[in-house]
């Protein structure tokens, strides 16, 4: 299906709100004040996206929950270095100085913060549409961010060639910290979506 | 080595000795490289998906069957015999593995399968390859050897 310029701003308002309240949760899970500007959304292809995270050589933590019910598709969370280490700084003390270093115990924390952040954000999606929607059990990876989105975009290119890019930028005491979140339905999901906010697709 | 040219997602390029080939960051996309040693002839595609189903000419490259053929139908036009030519072939991974209805996981072998099956039905003969797990690949062919160089990250560098 071919996006216009209405159906973009649906989309946009969507990825707004659940942003939101994703910092909450993030804010209260590590105890700290975590004040956030209003996130950009935007619809960008595989390049753009690549060069916003860094390059596709930079290695940044990938986290994969699929959503399903009502509607299907997947949001993929990718943390750059910075934030990686305000989390883990926050939660457990540590100092990550390379990814090359983390622990299994660091992983999984950084795979529970993503997990929780993603299902406030699917629960705002979930409770303003009135639609039924749930999540899987994420999938953590940490590698160079071109080989963690290419199978996310293959698997939805032939749906639409770009997909919903949220960037929010935090502001932790001295630090500002960016997370990036993509958000792919599948084109049935994605018509079933813009259907339920009153716009004919 | 000499210089290389970058080869882009969905995207293919043919080059001639000693000018090499690379790729960057293959996920569950696959680089297959084709060489034809007697031209010093090289060429390489990064493809996304296993079949172009819905006869899409406007990206032949995304795609495992239509962008072989295509890679190996210019290199003919250059000069290269299909009886001399030889693959290495990199990546399809499983970055993600995750339950339920999506096909994420499985889209690095199926297209690690499609690449071997058009090889195959091409008479194309793989020489090398290093597939699946579940890492990122950035791939490095030098066109005067045959290598191909292997980068991943917290890992040593691989030749095939």
């Amino acid at each position: 299906m071919e996006l216009n310029e209405i159906h973009i701003d649906v989309l946009k308002e969507i990825g707004n709100i659940g942003a939101g309240n994703a910092a909450t949760s993030l804010s209260q899970m590590l105890s700290k004040r975590i004040d956030m500007n209003v996130p950009e959304v935007s619809l960008l292809n595989y390049d753009d996206i690549i060069d916003s995270i860094g390059g596709a050589e930079n290695v940044v933590v990938g986290i994969l929950v699929g959503f399903e019910g009502e509607i299907d598709g997947i949001i993929l969370f990718l943390l750059k270095k910075e934030f990686v280490h305000l989390i883990l700084n926050s939660l457990m003390g540590t100092e990550l100085k390379s990814f090359e270093d983390i622990s299994e115990m660091e992983m999984s924390a950084l795979s529970e913060i993503g997990n929780i952040m993603v299902s406030s954000y699917v629960n705002s999606i979930s409770s303003l549409t009135n639609m039924k929607i749930d999540i899987t059990v994420p999938s953590l990876n940490i590698d160079m961010s071109g080989a963690l989105l290419d199978a996310v975009t293959a698997e939805f290119s032939e749906a639409a060639d770009k997909v919903i890019f949220i960037r929010e930028k935090y502001f932790c005491q001295d630090e500002t910290v960016y997370s990036h979140m993509l958000l792919l339905p599948n084109t049935k999901s994605l018509k079933i979506l813009l259907t339920r906010f009153g716009i004919e697709v | 080595m000499s210089s290389e040219v970058n080869v882009g997602i969905s995207d293919m390029k043919i080059v001639n000795a000693p000018k090499g080939l690379i790729t960057y960051a293959l996920g569950s996309c696959v680089g297959i490289c084709i060489i034809d040693k007697a031209t010093q002839i090289s060429g390489m595609a990064h493809i996304m998906l296993p079949y172009n189903t819905n006869n899409d000419k406007a990206n032949i490259f995304k795609y495992a069957d239509t962008g072989i053929a295509e890679m190996i139908r210019q290199m003919e036009g250059l000069g290269c015999l299909r009886s001399r030519m030889v693959a290495k072939i990199a990546g399809g991974a499983k970055m993600f593995d995750i339950k339920g209805s999506t096909s994420i996981g499985s889209i690095g072998e199926r297209n690690v399968a499609a690449t071997k099956e058009t090889l195959q039905k091409l008479k194309i003969k793989l020489f090398a390859e290093d597939t699946g797990e579940n890492y990122g690949r950035t791939i490095i062919f030098d066109s005067s050897t045959g290598n191909l160089t292997i980068k991943s990250f917290g890992k040593n560098l691989k030749i095939i």
